[in-house]
Order: structure tokens, then sequence, then C-alpha cells
């Protein structure tokens, strides 16, 4: 596997993060989802978002990319102006050819989507429209169109849900050598706990509101200890411990 | 156990010799192919078989003398009729008339069904107070406006193309209107996290996300131009295809009136195959059962 080159784990974390989150509150009606949630995310950190279904990931991710309009609650938010959002479906527009979906708000940007592409490994593909792609294919173009914009920060709604394990596990690796080469910021929402351990520098567990566990995970993880990390973190899924 | 069946592909069927359920080997692979969902595969030409099986049976019909000329005239003499309506430039004067038209009242109606949609679709404004009437114009149809309009337009051209137009602007709103609001919530969403402003979200997104929509109102808007058409030209006309059928009912030349109404339908066909190929140049990223 390769080595996480993740900032928080060379010593560089004392800059400003990418990320605050103070005291945040989000509800629905009378149900609150989220209470009290404090995060930080480091510049070119790699977060994982573990949670039960239901447990306000998605509402998390979406107050951090500023679409919760309709929402209410309080709490502080600082993120980096620049941006991705990827969702669980590839979110193509269906009438716009692939190179044109990739560089969508963009102005100028065609070369620059062009070798985006080309990253992960569509080059050639840009005249093609969204239909004729596979599911894996579409959320690779989905990629680009995120990665084109160069963020500081990236949000990742349960990205590969939708995919079969090998596609994933294709994913999982062009993913890694994506982050490694543009540092990111990465706050990417799971259901998958080896899919966490596997991608992020740091694991959290979201329950009741707030973030109940804090897990690190060590750049040279031995196998040994990629099982007690997966066993604390599915008790804590289970929410025996929170 | 033998089985003496002929060694056929899994799946075959063969009630008696069926081998028990064994779990297929490895190497043999399932040639039955299952049956394909959809209308299957598109056939060359459909669209000519039913008219052709009509001319036929027409033709097998006044042959025979099974069909009386002056309740229905023969093939050919319709052909030699319409030959002879040619010659003497009176088909091509009326079916110029009539085009035109059409071409008016068709051309009216989209442009106006189009902005008020566009209106009614991208306010909130709009909709509350173009909606309303739009729907109520809706369940009137437009022919019963008819003697309103001739009391206040007369029986001259702008009657006629107005009406056409009245007839023609509800399917487009209806339809464009309906693609409009029906854009995916979801693509609001990511145009707002690509950071398209509002120009650039209506154009990029709302505009190729109602042409679906805008086309199929267009298809519904061919035809209502050529019913209303047709419904125009029998009110006092001194030109046009209905004009000549009319004229004809007079002399009761059956004749005349089927090359009205060959005309009729042939320009409905083409207009309607127009609309069709814009259609599929403008949705090719569509794929659907029909393409
Ligand atoms: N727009 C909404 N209106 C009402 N309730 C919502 C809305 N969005 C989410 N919820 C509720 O908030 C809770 C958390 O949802 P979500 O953040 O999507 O969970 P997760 O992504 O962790 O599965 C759920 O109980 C869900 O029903
Ligand atoms: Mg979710």
């Amino acid at each position: 596997m390769a080595p996480h080159t993740g900032l928080v784990n060379t010593g560089l974390i004392d800059t400003e993060p990418a990320v605050r989150v103070r005291d945040l509150d989000r509800r629905f009606g009378e149900r609150s989802v989220l209470s009290g949630l404090n995060l930080t995310i480091g510049r070119g950190e790699f977060v994982a978002l573990l949670g039960q279904s239901g447990s306000g990931k998605s509402t998390l991710l979406r107050a951090l990319a500023g679409l919760d309009h309709d929402v209410t609650g309080e709490g502080g938010i600082e993120v980096p102006g620049k941006l991705s959002v990827v969702f669980q479906d590839a979110r193509l527009l269906p009438w716009l050819r692939v190179l044109d979906n990739v560089v969508l708000g963009l102005r100028d940007a065609r070369a620059h989507g062009t070798r985006a592409l080309a990253e992960v490994g569509l080059a050639g593909r840009e005249k093609a429209w969204p239909n004729e792609l596979s599911g894996g294919e579409q959320q690779r173009v989905a990629l680009a169109r995120s990665l084109v914009r160069e963020p500081e920060l990236l949000l990742a709604d349960e990205p590969f849900g939708a995919l079969d394990a090998l596609t994933r596990a294709k994913m999982h690796v062009l993913l890694r050598n994506l982050c490694e080469a543009h540092h990111p910021a990465v706050l990417l929402v799971t259901h998958d706990v080896d899919e966490a351990i596997t991608l992020a520098d740091r694991i959290l567990v979201l329950h009741k509101g707030h973030v109940a566990v804090e897990q690190t995970v060590d750049a040279d993880i031995t196998p040994a200890r990629r099982a007690e990390i997966r066993a604390r973190l599915l008790t804590a899924l289970d929410g025996d411990t929170a | 156990m033998t089985i003496t069946a002929p060694a056929g592909p899994i799946g075959t069927e063969d009630p008696v010799h069926q081998p028990p359920p064994v779990p297929r080997p490895e190497g043999i692979t399932r040639t039955r192919r299952r049956r394909r969902l959809g209308p299957g595969r598109k056939i060359r030409g459909a669209g000519l078989l039913g008219p052709l099986i009509l001319l036929a049976a027409w033709t097998i019909g006044s042959a025979t003398g099974a069909l009386d000329p002056r309740v229905l005239s023969a093939p050919w003499t319709v052909f030699t009729t319409a030959g002879t309506l040619w010659d003497n430039g009176r088909l091509q004067e009326n079916l110029l008339t009539s085009t035109e038209r059409f071409a008016y009242g068709l051309v009216l109606g989209v442009v106006a069904g189009t902005v008020l949609a566009l209106i009614a679709g991208l306010s909130r404004w709009g909709e509350a107070l173009l909606d309303g009437p739009v729907q109520i114009k809706r369940s009137i149809p437009a022919l019963a406006l008819l003697p309103l309009l001739i009391l206040w337009l007369g029986i001259d051209e702008e009657m006629k193309v107005i009406t056409i137009a009245l007839g023609v602007f509800v399917p487009v709103y209806i339809h464009l209107h309906n693609g409009l609001r029906g854009i995916d919530s979801r693509y609001a969403e990511l145009a707002e996290t690509v950071g398209l402003g509002h120009a650039g979200f209506v154009r990029k997104v709302v505009l190729p996300g109602a042409l679906p929509g805008f086309l199929l109102g267009l298809r519904f808007a061919v035809t209502a131009a050529w019913l209303s058409l047709v419904v125009v030209e029998q009110i006092n006309a001194t030109s046009g295809i209905g004009y000549m059928m009319e004229l004809a009912r007079t002399y009761g030349q059956t004749d005349v009136i089927i090359v009205g109404l060959v005309l009729y339908g042939l320009l409905g066909l083409l207009s309607d195959g127009l609309v069709r190929l814009i259609q599929r140049r403008a949705l090719s990223w569509r794929r659907t059962l029909g393409s």
C-alpha cells in the first residue's frame, strides 16, 4: 500500500488548518441532527467520516459545502474558498460532453480539463457523452471536475458507494495518488470502515450529533494494528462506546 | 445415468431428459439468450407499411367496383386530378397560401409560447402572473374562440394566422414550462458547487434540460397548427387547400377533396418528420428505447 503522505504525519500541522468547525448545530424541525460538533482538518490532511446511516454525515458535509440553505442551526464554519464537492452519483450533466462537464463553470480551462481527464485515466474520452461511460468512469469524470478547480478542500459524500468492489479498489488507488499530487484537505464520508482505514490519515465517527471517536491511522500500518483499528471503529459504529 | 439427448447447450428445453441441476462446469458458456425487453429491433421503412396497405385496399376496392366513385374516387382518378390541378396552377397557388398561413401561425405561436414559458418558468412572479391565464386558455379549445376572433379581426388572413397561433402556443408553453420547472434539484446543487452564476445556471443547466420538453411541445404544436389550418380554411376563405376542397364539395368533386386531404396528410407527415429530425439531432445525448 502506498505510504500516507498527509501533512499531519509529516509534522507540518502547526500552520492554519483548512477547516475549522465550532459548536455546529443543525436541526430539521424538532429533530436535532448535529449538536455541538467540533472539527478541525489540517491542510492536505485526509479525514474520513464514518457514522451510521442517518447520523448526519451528509448534513455536516452539506453545511461545509454551503449547500444547506433551508436548514436551521448555528455554529462557526471556516472553510477555504476553493472547495469542491464529489457526490455519490457522478452528477454529470447528460447534455454536456465529458470535457464540458469537467470545465463546467470555468473559463478558458479546456487545456486544464484535458489534463485532468488524462490524470484520471480518461484521455481521449473528452468528446464522449456521460451516458456512454460506465459508472466508474463517470465517477472519475466527477473527480476530474473537482481536481481541475485545484481545491484546497475536497468534500466527498460516499463517492464510491455505488461502485462494485473491484472498481472501488481502483478508485481508492486513484484518489490516493491524486491527493498526493494535489494535496487538498479531504473530508470523505463513507460507511465502509476498510475504505476509511485505507485512505485516511485520520478517521472520525459521528454519533449523536458530534464526533464521538477519533482515530489516527499510522502511515505504515501493520496488519495487526489495522485489525485493531478496524475493531475499534466497528464497535464505535455500533454505538456502544459513545 | 445416461443422457440420450444430443449434447446441447445448457438451458436447452427438453422436458423429458432434463439434466439434474448440477453446478455448471467451468468452460461451458450459457448460450440461450435472454429475451430482450422493450419494443425490439427497428423495422426498416416501418412508417410506410401501414399507409401502403391502406393504399392497396383502396386500389383493389376501386378496381373491383366495390367502392362507388361518387363516394370515393379511384386512386388513379385522384392522381390525374392532381395532375390537372398542377398543370393549371391552382394546386401550387393554394398549397403556397396554406403553407404560408401554417408557417406564420406556427412561428407566431411558438415564439409566444416560448417567451411566456420562459417568463413563467424562470421567475416565480412570472409564473404567478402568467400560468393561471394560460391554464384557463388551455381548457378552451382554440377553435371555440373563432366566433370572437372573427368579430374582432374579421375573416382575413390576420384572423386565420392568429387562430393557428392560439392553438400552437399552448402545447409549447405547457411542455417547455414543465421542462423548465422539472430540472433536477441535484443539478442546481451541482451548479452552486461549481460556482455557476444565475445566468450560467440558466444557460448550461436549465435551458438544455428543458429542451426535450420544448421539442415535444413543438411536435404537438405542429399537429395543432394543421388542425387549426383545416378549420379556418373552411371559413369564408378565397384561397388555400381548404378553400379548394370547400369549392369541390359544392360541385360534388370527390377527387379534388381527396387531393386536398392527401395534401394535408403529406404536409402533416413532412412537418412532423422535420421536427423529429430536429429532435434527434438536438438530443443526441439521450439514449432511449425509441432510437
Ligand atoms: N432536508 C431534510 N429534511 C428533513 N430531514 C432531513 C433532511 N436531510 C436530512 N434529514 C434527516 O437528518 C438526519 C441525518 O441525515 P443525513 O445527514 O443525510 O445522514 P447520513 O448522511 O449520515 O446518512 C436523517 O435522520 C435525515 O432523515
Ligand atoms: Mg448521507
